[in-house]
Parts: C-alpha cells; sequence; structure tokens
C-alpha cells in the first residue's frame, strides 16, 4: 500500500508495516524534549506523585531557554529545578543556557530522518525538517512519554503544500508560512501532517526548511514534514532518505509558484491577518529579530544583508536563537553587521517572544517582529501591536522607521 | 449550566497569560480570558461551562490554560473546534472537551445540560438539542479516572513491575 511519508514515520513507531489515516496507534517514543518551563518544574511533582522514573533517560533532552535570563526569585527558581532534576533523573543530555529548544536540538545532533519525537512546547513540529515526526505535547502528556516512553496517536492525514520554481531574492520561508496561514487560517493543518514539497522547497537550507515546519504550528498542523534529501544528509552527516510514495493518497494537494510570492506581513493580532508588504503605511517604534523562528544563523544573514551599511531609525533588538549561531555569526561578520546597524544584543533565549521574561512591549509600542505568534498580549502590554514578517522585512523596516520592503534595499 | 460564550481562534495567551505563567495555577485563574472577557476569571461559578467557535486554545502548548479553566470551576469546553495540543491537554487534565459543529447556536448564559456519553447537548434556554461528537471511550476512560496522572496511578497499581 502506497503511503505518505507522515504514515511511514507513525508506521514505524508503532510497530507496523502500514498505518491508516484516522485510526488511533500507541507510538514509541525515540526521543522526548522539554524545556524549564513545561519540563522538569511540572514533571518532578508528578513523577514523585506515581512513585515512578523516566523510562529511558538516554532519551530524554532537557533544554532551557524560557526563563533565561533569570531575573527573579520565581524565574531563578525554575531554572534550578531544572539544573537538580537532570541530575537526579540521570538526564545525559542537557543544554543549560545554550539558546532555543527546537534550534539546539538538531545542532547538537539529536535528530535524524525516520525518529518519532515528542516536545513539550507547541513549536515541537521544527524537527520535522528532518523528517522526523515531531510534535508538541502539554506537560501532562509528557509525563506520559516519561512513566511509559509511548503516546497514542490518531494516525493523520496529509496535506501538500507544493511549491514550484523558486522563491525570489528578499522573499524567505517565513513569507511562504504567513502566505499560508493567512490563505488557510490558523487552523488551516485540522491538526493533520502538513508536508512541503517541490522545487522551492528543495532550494532550501534546513535552517529555511525548519521556519517552514516550525510555523505549522500557528497553521494548525500536528505536525509539519519535509522528505529528507542531500540538503538533509548534508547538514546532518548522515542519514536516511524517507519520503512520501508518488502515488500515496492525500487529504489536499495545495499547489503555488513561489516566484509569484511577495514578502507578507502578518497584521495584529493574528498570524492569519496576514497581506503583501506593499499594502502597509505604518510607522514602528522597535524591530525584534529574535525566537526559534526568526533568529537562526540563516535569518541573522537575511537580517544582515539588508542592514550592511545601514542604519536602524528605531530600537533594533537581536535574541540570536542559539549561543552556536551567535557565534558562527560574530565569526563570519554577521553579528558585527547587526551592531553596526545599532542593533542590541539580547540573551539566547526565548525572550519578548514568548512573554515570560524581563523585556516585554510597552504599552501602545509599535513593533515587528521576526517571530511566530503576534496574539494580542502575548509580548506584553496587550494594547502592543505586533507585526509578524521575514527577518528581511523587519531590517528593511528597521531601517526606514515602518513597514517596508526589503527588495528595494537588496536591489 | 450556565454558558460563557467566545469566538474563533481563543489563543492560550489569552487563556493563561505568559506574563503569569511563572506563577502557581491560582494566580493565572485570576487572568484567564481577561484580555477578552475582563469579569470571566471572578464572575464564572463552579458548574459554568464554556462555548467557543474554531480553534479554541490556539497557539502555545502550555497546560496551564485548561488548568486555569478547571480551577475556576468550569465543568465542560464545548467548541466548534479545539486546537489539537489543547483538546490533548483538557482530557489528561480531566477536563471534557466536547467538539460541536452547532456551537454558535448557543447565547452567552444559556442553560445547558450535556450528556457526556451520547455527545448531545440540550439548551434549556431554547428547547433544542444538539448533537456533538461524543469524546472517544478511551480518552472518557481517562476523563472519568480525572485525568492522565490519575489514570496512571490507577494502571501502574495494577502493574507495578514496570
Amino acid at each position: 500500500m502506497s503511503q505518505t511519508l507522515s504514515q511511514k514515520l507513525v508506521a514505524r513507531a508503532a510497530g507496523r508495516a502500514s498505518v491508516t489515516p484516522g485510526e488511533i496507534v500507541t507510538c514509541k517514543v525515540d526521543l522526548a524534549m522539554v524545556h524549564d518551563s513545561s519540563g522538569p518544574r511540572r514533571l518532578k511533582p508528578r513523577l514523585e506523585r506515581l512513585g515512578a522514573k523516566v523510562w529511558d533517560p538516554s532519551r530524554v533532552v532537557v533544554i532551557t531557554d524560557h526563563y533565561l535570563p533569570a531575573y527573579d526569585d520565581e524565574s531563578r527558581k525554575i531554572i534550578q529545578i531544572a539544573r537538580d532534576w537532570v541530575k537526579e533523573a540521570g538526564i545525559g543530555a542537557f543544554y543549560d543556557a545554550q539558546g532555543i529548544c527546537h534550534v539546539v536540538l538538531p545542532e547538537r545532533g539529536h535528530l535524524a530522518p525516520g525518529m518519532f519525537v515528542v516536545g513539550g512546547d507547541s513549536l515541537s513540529p521544527t524537527g520535522g525538517a528532518f523528517a522526523a515526526y515531531m510534535f508538541g505535547v502539554g506537560a501532562t502528556e509528557m509525563l506520559g512519554v516519561m512513566v511509559t516512553g509511548e503516546i497514542w496517536l490518531k494516525v493523520p492525514h496529509t496535506i501538500a503544500m507544493d511549491f514550484d520554481s523558486r522563491l525570489r531574492p528578499g522573499v524567505s520561508a517565513k513569507d511562504i508560512m504567513l502566505f499560508l496561514i493567512g490563505r488557510f487560517g490558523m487552523d488551516g493543518g485540522q491538526y493533520q501532517a502538513v508536508e512541503y514539497r517541490g522545487p522551492a522547497i528543495r532550494a532550501l537550507s534546513m535552517q529555511e526548511r525548519m521556519t517552514l515546519c516550525n510555523m505549522t504550528a500557528e497553521l494548525g498542523g500536528q505536525t509539519g514534514l519535509i522528505a529528507s534529501d542531500e540538503v538533509t544528509l548534508g547538514y546532518l552527516g548522515k542519514g536516511e532518505i524517507w519520503d512520501s510514495d508518488p502515488d500515496a493518497l492525500l487529504l489536499a494537494h495545495h499547489k503555488f509558484d513561489a516566484g509569484d510570492l511577495a514578502p507578507q506581513v502578518a497584521a495584529p493580532h493574528s498570524p492569519a491577518n496576514t497581506r503583501a508588504v506593499s499594502e502597509f503605511d505604518k510607522k514602528v517604534d522597535l524591530a525584534y529579530i529574535g525566537a526559534c523562528t526568526g533568529a537562526k544563523l540563516e535569518d541573522l544573514r537575511m537580517a544582515a544583508s539588508v542592514l550592511k551599511g545601514r542604519k536602524s531609525k528605531v530600537k533594533l533588538l537581536v535574541a540570536p536563537a542559539s549561543l552556536r549561531d551567535q557565534q558562527a555569526a560574530e565569526k563570519e561578520g554577521t553579528l558585527g553587521v547587526l551592531l553596526d546597524a545599532g542593533a542590541e544584543l539580547l540573551a539566547n533565549s526565548c525572550g519578548m517572544c514568548a512573554g515570560y521574561g524581563e523585556h516585554l512591549l510597552a504599552d501602545h509600542t509599535v513593533a515587528i517582529s521576526t517571530t511566530a505568534r503576534n496574539f494580542k498580549g502575548r509580548m506584553g502590554s496587550p494594547s502592543a501591536q505586533v507585526y509578524l514578517a521575514s527577518p528581511y522585512t523587519v531590517a528593511a523596516s528597521a531601517v526606514a522607521g515602518r513597514i517596508a520592503d526589503p527588495r528595494e534595499l537588496l536591489a | 449550566m450556565r454558558a460563557w460564550v467566545f469566538g474563533d481562534d481563543i489563543d492560550t495567551d489569552a487563556i493563561a497569560p505568559g506574563r503569569y505563567m511563572k506563577s502557581g495555577i491560582e494566580e493565572i485563574a485570576k487572568h484567564c480570558l481577561e484580555s477578552v472577557s475582563p469579569s470571566f476569571g471572578f464572575s464564572v461559578q463552579k458548574g459554568d461551562c464554556v462555548v467557543a467557535g474554531r480553534n479554541f486554545g490556539a497557539g502555545s502548548s502550555r497546560e496551564q490554560a485548561p488548568e486555569a479553566l478547571k480551577h475556576l470551576g468550569v465543568a465542560v469546553l464545548i467548541a466548534e473546534s479545539f486546537a489539537g495540543i489543547f483538546y490533548r491537554n483538557a482530557i489528561n487534565l480531566g477536563l471534557p472537551a466536547v467538539a460541536c459543529r452547532h456551537a454558535k447556536r448557543i447565547r452567552q448564559d444559556d442553560d445547558l445540560e450535556i450528556n457526556l456519553e451520547d455527545g448531545k447537548v440540550h439548551n434549556r434556554t431554547t428547547g433544542e438539542t444538539l448533537d456533538c461528537e461524543p469524546i472517544p471511550a478511551f480518552l472518557m476512560t481517562i476523563v472519568r479516572d480525572g485525568g492522565l496522572l490519575p489514570h496512571l496511578e490507577k494502571t501502574l497499581a495494577r502493574a507495578p513491575q514496570r
């Protein structure tokens, strides 16, 4: 029977030759990732109540990223619980203040094509860029995984998003996702598997592919997947090819020409509130380049290509998504370009995107941001207005002091 | 039970605002849905029910969102559709979530009677009965046990060798 990539990945984890969309299966988890907010502080007391231990500490990765930098007693306590618990539970893989979980996980070699992975964070579909079935769960569901090593799943249908030709200069994976969310809505993914395919997707780097799969959360898919190919194996240095059978049944097959796509901007307060950049005439007070969605090395490079030799007219904050990406950006000069443009450097953590920390948007601030969500009040004051865009567009808007088309500055 | 009615795409940042996430559930619950309905957190009564449109609970995986609703005494959630992670979280915390394509026929303060077994919602205010999707049997077992944690307590007690 012909199977989609998602069916093949779920079948493998369920110990079956094939699975059918809609059936309920129990899958063995290859890897479970948690961060400081949804992880140890909620798992530890519940494991104690059950008198249970982690099923396999070698299959658990803990990453601190939400309450960093810790700025008060409560946040310090949350981080300390994580540090203590990894020792107590014998967790081998602990990345403390190394960057945002979705970026650190593949960067440190924990993902490979074919794997079945759960993450204690909604943006976990990011891992699907590596042809791994990865999705987000809440803390109690994660407790179940920690105790049993298993999780139930309703086998998803596959929605294919097929992009022909190539993205134009100044247009990125972020623009693809804002376009799709605008077109199909925040529940367009119907909690099924969304598979990105076509020549324009094949032409993307791994970090751009991660941006696609990452924002599958805002599209409402359970996971976002991209078949592994030479780009995947080149990044990982090894791995297998996992792909859909050409004649496998799809719930929907949407076809687009990537060459037609202009930079996109999502207006407050929904990522689905998207239009082409040319339709905006709006002054901004602040530009934010941050988050797993929008501050990986590739994202910093995009911003730098616009900011080179220019100055930001507004407050420009940059929070590189991982320490390694920041170090690489520093070495190659990308970070220098951003700092010369007037950027203020923030910690390698979720920062303002999660709205958990010290840096929050003040009342009535108009911000343009590379992050994934502009829900009312998420990044600070409920009266703040957040526009979502690509690193190119955020950088161009910082230079102009208003929402601006990056293609004019890149020309 | 009294219905509290909300619109489409109510996100988890509205249900459990990020700036209170470092606190305990009592504090988070005080601010539950305050950006959408400022009086909800201190007016909702034990046994009330939350009714919403499409994609209720969109966004973050934070289970403090359904936990806050449960803490406030909300007994059942009814929505045209739920965001996937939120739905699983609600069930895992023992808070029944019923998908109902007719949810928008329910008005604020309507008096509802819900049969979780067959998925029928009787609106005592209007007299109509709405056919909704019953919660799948294997998930109803978790709801009946009070959530995944007590459910695991029961199943682990039966299989102590694990």
